[in-house]
């Protein structure tokens, strides 16, 4: 069934991106009693310890189980090593959960995590959660996917619900629980069981939470929530609904295995995608929208400045952390051109829904609807660009300055996974990163000459 | 398996990624999963490359589990060789095909039946070396294969140059303060009237490498890269190489006088009249005049750091010379020196014996951290990772080698070798102190810390109230902007007549800013 006429290519897949494992980077933070632990080789450890940065200082909840000469070839029992980092870890750090990250080296010697995990569980008394999160079946925040959708099997299934909005309480930071109390008893909506899933920083959790509830539906639990004792109940009745593109194993298993409902939305980033998102939501609940509109073009008002710089300008998206297409979206409404979406993966069906606001978008805003590319190849991308000459490439770091020698202007893709993008309130700040290197130009205070400070070029010139 | 959280030296192949990008017109095909390229992003952001890094991973997914890479790694080797038209390729097993026990030798053979460029396999094992080890024997086996073509071509020149001339070995792409070292050697070797041959692997085309043994002496400044370079060209052509790094006036005078040695060795073979050099007046104008480490051990000023305590970490060249520094020129008592190359430890012991207290070789950065804070000396000069310990114990530390940030890749010139490199290292050694008058002023006023009252005098005393719940939201913003956004919101509160501040009047404030 051909539903839209968006095309999709498929390149060789050489390109750049950041390895899964680096999701460990923010879920640690975002789940305050987990400790991560990635069984791994010295390229996984170095690449986080490069990758994090300063991060690794701050006694992080996270380490390395380094593979040696002898767990490859089998002289060591696995079991019996990475139970004893698993002791070492409980007694040093007394988590709540451990969450073993497997990655390609356990993969290619087939070691039996989910059998092992078992095992140490009943041995430690703590929960242990197996996600595969490597290199030869995912790229960059699909990692997290992995790691919600094992974590989606661990949440209690509930077929009879405490009343709403006790559950909901439960849910909440305890500084909230006494205002909300109040709040909560005027809009009791029994229908209403709406899990969100995807991991966000509390702050835009907490605003994401607040949009709906001016539309009077409580959220009754996130999935990944802030603690893992707090993990929300799934079960017939409740409905599911993703706030970041790259989750779709996760829906899938809220799905078959949750019996959750999924709610198919475009996701909330962008004013305009924000809208569209709490209004999928309302619509399955049947609530009329409120204010929605008014909300979203005073938000819009206050970006003007914003769009003023990126109207009519030009944007080539490399693709490496599968936020590409809502972003693409985003910035086509705030009147860019999208020569060309690279992306990673893309499951047509988890989303449809933002696919299909790409072609509403286009065709509102009088443009061509971009090329997506899955699975792109780097080296060709770089050729087109020299032929289509983007005034911005949303790019990986390995492609950034080399590209800003010759010209392009670039931002780091891998900023858009760690600012805060997602709702109303974060919309300027999504701007602000991308209208960044295009400021810097307007400011003047590199010389107009030296757009190209290739060194070829500038030696015995 | 081990719990680890930092390792000083990375995986092997980063070590051969780095010798083969440092040459010029090569390029390296990793055979690797998706995210393994990690070194593109490390040349981009830590050394600010302008090209695009000359390495590319064949992807290994799931179909080369099942099928064997050998068609997908093969074709892009040749795809390579078609768009870039290397003069060599390097087929860099990781970790994952040294797993897979992929045949790497076969991929090569595959890969030269239609391939203009040279393609040789990187011959490390991920899981016996690291990236030192790997980086060293990588330079050794490209210089190795190129000698070894040109004496079956018979296009070897062997005749060394008519001048004293010397290469230097071991510069490459990612090392703590490479490029300025090169360039300080350089003006070293030629200050005394040496000819530079060929500098390896930085910038060096592989098409020049048949001149390699036309140098009368080789110079291998680091330990971690360039001795088996280094070895295999004394081995098979006899060139003597001299291995001291010249860091700090008295192992830049031992490295001079090392090569005056070997030039005065060849040029009385060469011809009989010739007198020789005589580099003596050379190094003591250099030692006395352009270096003012040696005047400055001698100042006042550096009474103060003498007898003060430090300890001592890091690669066994750095460490090593640091610690000679230290105590030999400028007085100063190492109570720990350490290294992270294990199996370089022989080494490391003779060089520093008699000049630490004790000598600590680990890879375990939190044995080291113990240490330290064991012996809590006044000054720390190891990794990024001691400057973080120096940092929760409140000592001072300077960086001395890699694994390092962007910070210690300066656009300045700081070299460590050489004469201006004693420059450098006497000043980051005596600005890691605290300096003396103030170390004594304070303890003598107990502190005059006076952020308290600057503070005090410039907050707002009619702020709105806030909820107990935005003050812990506040707290959660980034510090650096946290006032900012205060100050907005109160802005905000005051226009709006709200007299108290809850987190969703923060949110508002915030939708509310237009830039």
């Amino acid at each position: 069934m051909k539903i839209f006429n968006i095309t999709f290519e498929c390149e060789t897949g050489n390109y750049h991106t950041f390895c899964p494992i680096s999701c460990v980077a923010w879920l640690y933070q975002k789940i305050e009693d987990s400790f991560f632990l990635v069984i791994g080789t010295k390229t996984c450890g170095y690449f986080l310890q490069n990758a994090l940065g300063v991060m690794i200082f701050a006694e992080p909840r996270y380490a390395m189980a380094e593979l040696e000469e002898g767990d490859i070839s089998a002289q060591l029992n696995d079991y019996e090593e990475s139970k004893k980092i698993c002791i070492q870890i409980k007694q040093d750090r007394n988590p709540s959960v451990i969450i073993w990250i497997g990655t390609c080296t356990t993969e290619i010697i087939k070691m039996d995590l989910e059998g092992m995990a078992v095992k140490s569980e009943k041995k430690l008394q703590i929960p242990i959660i197996v996600a595969r999160a490597n290199g030869l079946d995912y790229a960059f925040t699909q990692g997290e996917d992995t790691v919600s959708a094992a974590m989606a099997h661990r949440c209690p299934v509930n077929k009879i619900f405490r009343s709403n909005d006790e559950k909901y309480l439960n849910d909440l930071d305890s500084s909230d629980r006494v205002k909300d109390h109040l709040q909560i008893k005027e809009h009791k909506h029994k229908d209403h069981n709406l899990v969100l899933f995807g991991s966000l920083p509390s702050n835009v959790a907490f605003q994401l939470t607040s949009e709906l509830k001016r539309q009077n539906i409580c959220v009754t639990g996130w999935l990944p929530s802030q603690r893992y004792s707090d993990l929300p109940s799934l079960g017939d009745g409740v409905h599911a609904c993703g706030v970041n593109p790259f989750l779709s194993r996760t829906a899938t298993i809220l799905m078959r295995r949750g019996k959750c409902r999924l709610i198919g939305a475009p996701f909330p980033i962008g004013p305009d995608g924000t809208r569209t998102w709490i209004e999928k939501i309302c619509h399955v609940f049947d609530v009329r929208p409120q204010g929605l509109k008014e909300r979203e073009e005073q938000i819009r008002n206050n970006l003007s400045e914003y769009t003023k710089i990126l109207g009519g300008k030009s944007v080539f998206s490399m693709g490496d952390n599968l936020l590409e297409i809502s972003l693409a979206r985003f910035l086509i409404r705030c009147g860019m051109i999208v020569y060309e979406i690279g992306i990673p993966y893309l499951d047509k069906r988890y989303q449809a829904a933002e696919l299909s606001l790409l072609k509403t978008t286009c065709e509102a805003m009088n443009v061509l609807i971009p090329r997506i590319v899955e699975k792109p190849d780097n080296y060709n991308q770089v050729q087109r660009m020299h032929e289509l000459e983007p005034d911005l490439a949303i790019t990986g770091m390995a492609h950034a300055n080399p590209l800003e020698a010759r010209g392009i202007d670039t931002k780091w893709s891998v900023e858009f996974t760690s600012a805060q993008i997602h709702g109303f309130t974060n919309a300027r700040d999504a701007l602000e990163l991308v209208t960044r290197p295009l400021r810097r130009n307007l400011s003047g205070s590199i010389p107009s000459n030296w757009n190209n400070p290739l060194r070829q070029e500038l030696s015995y010139s | 398996m081990k719990s680890a959280y930092w390792m000083y030296a990375g995986p092997a192949h980063i070590g051969t990624l780095r010798v083969a990008s440092s040459f010029k017109n090569v390029h390296a095909v990793m055979h690797a999963p998706l995210g393994d390229d990690y070194l593109n992003v490390m040349r981009s952001m830590l050394e600010r490359e302008r090209d695009f890094t000359p390495v590319t991973a064949s992807i290994a997914d799931r179909h080369v589990l099942a099928r064997g890479s050998q068609e997908k790694v093969a074709n892009n080797m040749n795809r390579k060789d078609e768009e870039q038209r290397p003069d060599l390729i390097v087929l860099t097993p990781t970790c994952t095909s040294s797993t897979l026990q992929e045949d790497s030798q076969n991929l090569v053979n595959r890969a030269l039946i239609s391939s203009m460029s040279d393609v040789i396999p990187a011959d490390v094992n991920h899981y016996r070396v690291n990236e030192l080890q790997a980086a060293d024997r990588t330079s050794e086996q490209t210089v190795r294969h190129y000698l070894n073509k040109a004496i079956e071509k018979g296009a070897l020149n062997r005749s060394v140059t008519n001048v004293p001339s010397a290469n230097i070995i071991g510069i490459s792409t990612s090392g703590f303060h490479n490029q300025h070292d090169c360039r300080e050697l350089k003006r070293l070797l030629q200050g005394s009237g040496i000819l530079i041959n060929q500098i390896i692997p930085e910038g060096a085309s592989l098409k020049d490498s048949k001149d390699l043994p036309r140098a009368w002496s080789n110079t291998v400044p680091h330990r971690e890269a360039g001795p088996m370079t280094a070895i295999f060209l004394k081995k098979e052509f006899g060139m003597p190489y001299v291995s001291i790094t010249p860091a700090g006036p008295s192992d830049a005078a031992d490295f001079i006088g090392r090569i005056e040695g070997y030039i005065n060795a060849w040029a009385s073979v060469l011809s009989e009249k010739e007198k020789g050099v005589d580099y003596e007046p050379y190094v003591v104008n250099q030692t006395r005049f352009v270096s003012q480490a040696a005047w400055f051990s001698r100042t006042i000023d550096c009474q103060n750091p003498t007898g003060k305590e430090a300890v001592v970490s890091g690669d066994a060249t750095h460490a090593a010379s640091i610690t000679k520094i230290l105590v030999k020129e400028m007085g100063i008592r190492v109570r720990r020196s350490g290294t992270h190359r294990r199996h370089d430890t022989e080494w490391f012991n003779e060089q520093i014996q008699g000049l630490c207290d004790e000598i600590l070789v680990t890879e375990d950065h939190t044995e080291v951290g113990d240490a330290t804070a064991r012996v809590e000396p006044s000054a720390i000069f190891g990794t990024q990772t001691e400057r973080h310990t120096g940092k929760r114990i409140n000592i001072p530390c300077g960086v001395i080698p890699s694994p390092v940030h962007i910070q210690n890749f300066p656009l300045g010139y700081r070299p460590l070798l050489g004469y201006e490199g004693a420059n450098q290292i006497a000043d980051s050694v005596h600005n890691s102190f605290n300096p003396g008058m103030e170390d004594y002023l304070s303890d003598v006023s107990g502190g005059h810390d006076t952020k308290g009252v600057v503070t005090k005098l410039s907050s707002n005393k009619e702020d709105p109230k806030r909820t107990t719940e935005s003050q812990l939201e506040l707290s959660k913003i980034p510090g650096f902007v946290r006032s900012k956004i205060k100050r907005k919101t109160e802005v905000f509160a005051k226009q709006n007549n709200i007299s108290e501040i809850t987190i969703d009047i923060m949110y508002a404030a915030r939708e509310s800013f237009s830039p």
